[in-house]
C-alpha cells in the first residue's frame, strides 16, 4: 500500500524550484517506489523458492542417504514376521564318552479330536481302535458324543501311525507336533539315563520334564534353550556298559541272584566309566511303582542302594593303621579268637592262627584282626577317616536318586561300633561309595569324587587323604588277595588284578537279625594292581554258587568270578592290552636268524 | 525447450517410480524366499535328527548282537584278553634251500646265480 503522503514531498518541492513537472516527478518516484518493492518481492520469492528447494534436496538426500547406508552396511536377515517353525529340539542330546547317541529327541506327532468337526464319530471311533490296540473302540466312542469339544487321544504317535490315521480322512482328528525322547539303546544305560515325562502340554508343543537319573539330575541344563544344540558328554563308554550289564545278566542268571550292581570308574578322576543295576528297566518306557515288598526295577541299587558292604571296609582300617604308623605291612596282628567284648563275640571264618601279620589280616580276611586295630585306634579316628573318605555322606554323583543313597552310621560310635565297622558291619553304603573311596586311596592317596560328566580333571595336592607310601603298601596287600588270598578267581592272566572281597550277611527286612542263607557278596577290584587306571565293584544280591556239592554263598565265590569275566571283557573294550606272560620259549622256527 | 524440460522431467519422475516401485517388489520377492529357505532348513534339520535317531537305534548293542548271532560267517565275537598278541608270536619265514637258487638259473633267469648262501626270502 502506498502511502499518500499528506504534504507534498521534497522531491515535488525541489521539482517545482527547478520548473519541471511535479506529475511527472510524483510518477517518476512512484514508479521507483514499486520498482523497489517488486525486487523486494521477488527477493522474497526468491528466498522462499530457495528455501524449498533447499528442503526438498534435504529430505531427498536424507533417502538417498539411506538408501547409500543400507547398500553399504552387510546385510542381515530382515525380521518382518516369523513364520511358525515348530523348533527341532528343545532338549540337548546325550551322549557317552565317544560321541554315541545315548538320548535324543525325536519330532512326532499327537492326535487329538476336535469333536464339532467330525463328521462320522462312529467311524472314526472304529478306524482309531483298529490302529491303536490299546484305545477300546466304544469308550472312545462315548467320549466323542458326551458333549465336549476337545479331546486328548494320543500324546505322541509314530509317523506311520499319523499315515494310518491320516488315511481314515477324518476331518476332526488333528495332529500336533510333539517332541518325545527316544532312548535307542533300550535297557543298556537305563538307570543312568532315568526317563521323562511330558510336563504342560498343548496342542503345538509341550514340555519334557526329566523324571529320574541325570534327566531329572541336570534337567535344567538339557532343557536350556542356548545349550540345547550343545549335547551332554557324559564319561559313560556305552560299549563297556554293555559288556558290564551282560557279564552282569549272565552272572545273575548263573548264581540265581536277586540283583547285580557293578560300577566301573577311573581310579584317578572319579569318572564312572559304566553304572550298571540289575534288574533294570526300558527308559522309553518307565515301568509304574511295583507292590510294596517287590523289588522294582527302578531302583538304583548302585547309587541308591545302601547295604553293609562287609570285609571290603577292612581295606579302610589298614589305611588307618598304615597312615598312622600304627603298624606296618608286616607288623604281626592279634587273631586269637573268638574275641569277646562285653557280651559280644567276634569270630573268625576260619581259625588263622594266634596271629598274623598286617597283610595276612586283609589276604585271609580276618574280623578279629581289624578289630584290635581298630580299638587300637579308637572311634573318632575312624570316623573322622570314613568322613574324609566320603562314606558317611551322599555322593555327589549327578542322578537324581543318589541323594538318596544316605549311609546308615551308628547314632552312637560306640567301641562295638568301631569293632563291627572296622569289618564293615553296622555301617551302610552303596556300591558307588566303596568305589570313590576305594579310588581315593589306591589311586596314590588323592580324594575322587564320583561323576557322570566327561572331562573331570583329577584332583591336586588338597583333596590328599593318604600317603603315596600307604597307598603303594595297599595296592600290594591287595594284589596279594588275589593271587594268595579269598579272591583268586579274580586272577585274569596279564592285567594284574587285585581287590578285596566282602560277604556280608543280609538283614531281615523287619529287624528281626540277618538271615542265614542270604549274602550280600561284593568284590572291589583294581586293575592293574601296580598303578591303577579301573577301580570295578561287582555287587550280588543273594547269589549262591552250586557248582559244587554244596552251596556256597562267599563273595570268592560269586562276586569274583562275576567281576573276573567283566575285566576280562571289559579291559580289551578300554584299550588295555594284557602285558605278556613270558612264555619259556622263543623259538618259532628253530632257527634265530636275527639276534636281538 | 521451454516446452521440453517439464515433459523431461516428468518422464524422469515415472522411471525412476517404476524402478523405485521394482525393488520394492523384489525385495518383498526376496523376503519370502529367505522365509521359504528357512521353513526348508527346519525341516531338513528335522529329518536329520529323524536320520540320526534312527542310526542310533539301528546301532544299538542289542541289534548288532543279534546280528552277529544271526550271522556266523562274519566271525566276529566279542573282544578278550586273548586276541591280543605280542610280535614274538609271529613266525619267521623259513629259510629258502639251496637248490630252489640252483633251478632258477636252469630255468635260464638270464642271471648270474646268486652264491651259495642260506637266505631267507626278505634278503632278496
Amino acid at each position: 500500500m502506498i502511502r499518500r503522503p499528506l504534504r507534498p514531498l521534497a522531491r515535488v518541492l525541489w521539482a517545482r524550484d527547478k520548473g519541471l513537472d511535479p506529475d511527472a516527478e510524483e510518477a517518476a518516484r512512484r514508479a521507483r517506489a514499486l520498482n523497489r518493492q517488486r525486487v523486494e518481492e521477488r527477493r522474497r520469492a526468491e528466498w522462499r523458492l530457495m528455501l524449498l528447494g533447499v528442503t526438498f534436496v534435504f529430505a531427498f538426500g536424507a533417502v538417498a542417504g539411506q538408501m547409500a547406508l543400507l547398500a553399504a552396511t552387510e546385510p542381515a536377515e530382515p525380521r518382518i514376521a516369523r513364520a511358525a517353525v515348530p523348533l527341532t529340539t528343545t532338549r540337548a542330546d546325550i551322549v557317552d564318552r565317544n560321541g554315541l547317541v545315548l538320548a535324543t529327541n525325536l519330532v512326532t506327532s499327537s492326535l487329538y479330536a476336535e469333536i464339532p468337526h467330525l463328521v462320522d464319530a462312529r467311524a472314526a471311533a472304529d478306524g482309531l481302535a483298529g490302529i491303536f490296540p490299546e484305545l477300546d473302540a466304544e469308550r472312545v466312542y462315548r467320549q466323542m458324543t458326551d458333549g465336549r469339544s476337545f479331546m486328548w487321544l494320543r500324546r505322541a504317535i509314530s509317523p506311520e501311525q499319523r499315515q494310518a490315521v491320516h488315511d481314515l480322512g477324518e476331518p476332526g482328528l488333528r495332529f500336533g507336533t510333539r517332541q518325545m525322547r527316544l532312548y535307542p539303546n533300550g535297557a543298556r544305560a537305563a538307570h543312568i539315563l532315568g526317563g521323562v515325562s511330558f510336563g504342560a502340554q498343548d496342542v503345538h508343543t509341550t514340555e519334557i520334564v526329566g523324571r529320574a537319573g541325570i534327566e531329572r539330575a541336570l534337567d535344567a541344563r538339557l532343557r536350556d534353550p542356548a545349550r540345547a544344540g550343545e549335547a551332554l558328554r557324559l564319561s559313560i563308554d556305552l560299549r563297556v556298559q554293555n559288556a558290564l550289564r551282560d557279564v552282569l545278566a549272565d552272572a545273575m542268571e548263573r548264581f540265581t541272584a536277586a540283583g547285580a550292581t557293578g560300577v566301573l570308574m577311573r581310579a584317578d578322576t572319579g569318572e564312572v566309566v559304566a553304572l550298571v543295576s540289575l534288574p533294570d528297566f526300558d527308559p522309553n518306557d518307565r515301568p509304574g511303582p511295583v507292590d510294596e515288598g517287590a523289588r522294582s526295577p527302578r531302583f538304583n541299587q548302585a547309587a541308591q542302594g545302601t547295604y553293609e558292604l562287609g570285609s571290603t571296609y577292612k581295606l579302610f582300617t589298614a589305611a588307618m593303621a598304615l597312615e598312622r604308623q600304627v603298624a606296618g605291612p608286616e607288623t604281626m596282628i592279634d587273631t586269637r579268637g573268638p574275641m569277646r567284648w562285653g557280651r559280644f563275640l567276634i569270630r573268625d571264618f576260619r581259625d588263622y592262627g594266634p596271629e598274623l601279620s598286617l597283610t595276612d589280616v586283609i589276604v585271609k580276611s580276618s574280623n578279629i584282626g581289624t578289630a584290635h586295630l581298630a580299638l587300637t585306634m579308637g572311634a573318632e579316628a575312624q570316623q573322622a577317616f570314613l568322613g574324609e573318605l566320603g562314606l558317611l555322606a551322599p555322593t555327589g554323583i549327578e542322578l537324581s536318586e543318589a541323594a538318596g543313597g544316605v549311609p546308615l552310621t551308628p547314632a552312637n560310635w560306640s567301641e562295638i561300633s568301631t569293632i563291627t565297622i572296622s569289618y564293615g558291619h553296622g555301617i551302610t553304603a552303596t556300591p558307588l561309595h566303596l568305589a570313590a573311596s576305594y579310588a581315593s586311596i589306591l589311586n596314590g592317596g588323592l580324594r575322587v569324587t564320583p561323576t557322570l560328566l566327561a572331562g573331570a580333571t583329577p584332583p591336586g595336592e588338597e583333596a590328599r587323604v593318604v600317603s603315596p607310601e600307604t597307598s603303594r603298601q595297599l595296592r600290594s596287600m591287595l594284589r596279594q588277595v588275589v593271587t594268595r588270598g579269598t579272591a583268586s578267581f579274580a586272577d585274569v592272566p596279564g592285567y594284574e588284578v587285585g581287590g578285596k572281597t566282602g560277604t556280608a550277611d543280609k538283614p531281615r527286612a523287619a529287624g528281626g537279625g540277618y538271615y542265614d542263607d542270604r549274602v550280600i557278596a561284593t568284590f572291589a577290584g583294581i586293575f592293574p594292581a601296580s598303578d591303577p587306571d579301573y577301580v570295578l565293584v561287582v555287587t550280588l544280591d543273594e547269589p549262591t554258587d552250586r557248582s559244587g556239592r554244596e552251596p556256597r554263598r562267599t563273595a570268592g565265590w560269586t562276586a569274583v568270578p562275576a567281576a573276573a569275566e567283566a575285566i576280562r571283557r571289559v579291559a580289551p573294550l578300554l584299550g588295555m592290552r594284557p602285558n605278556p606272560v613270558r612264555a619259556a620259549t622263543r623259538q618259532i622256527s628253530g632257527v634265530e636268524i636275527r639276534g636281538e | 525447450m521451454r516446452v521440453l524440460a517439464p515433459i523431461a522431467a516428468l518422464l524422469l519422475v515415472l522411471g525412476f517410480a517404476v524402478w523405485a516401485y521394482g525393488v520394492n517388489y523384489d525385495a518383498k520377492d526376496a523376503l519370502d524366499r529367505v522365509e521359504r529357505l528357512e521353513r526348508q532348513i527346519a525341516a531338513e534339520r528335522e529329518a536329520i535328527g529323524m536320520l540320526e535317531a534312527e542310526w542310533a537305534y539301528l546301532n544299538r548293542p542289542d541289534r548288532l548282537a543279534a546280528l552277529v548271532a544271526a550271522h556266523p560267517e562274519l566271525g566276529l565275537m566279542p573282544l578278550v584278553p586273548e586276541h591280543f598278541a605280542e610280535i614274538d608270536v609271529v613266525a619267521y619265514p623259513p629259510p629258502v634251500p639251496v637248490a630252489a637258487a640252483g633251478f632258477a638259473a636252469i630255468a635260464g633267469s638270464g642271471e648270474a646265480p646268486a652264491p651259495l648262501t642260506l637266505r631267507t626270502e626278505e634278503a632278496e
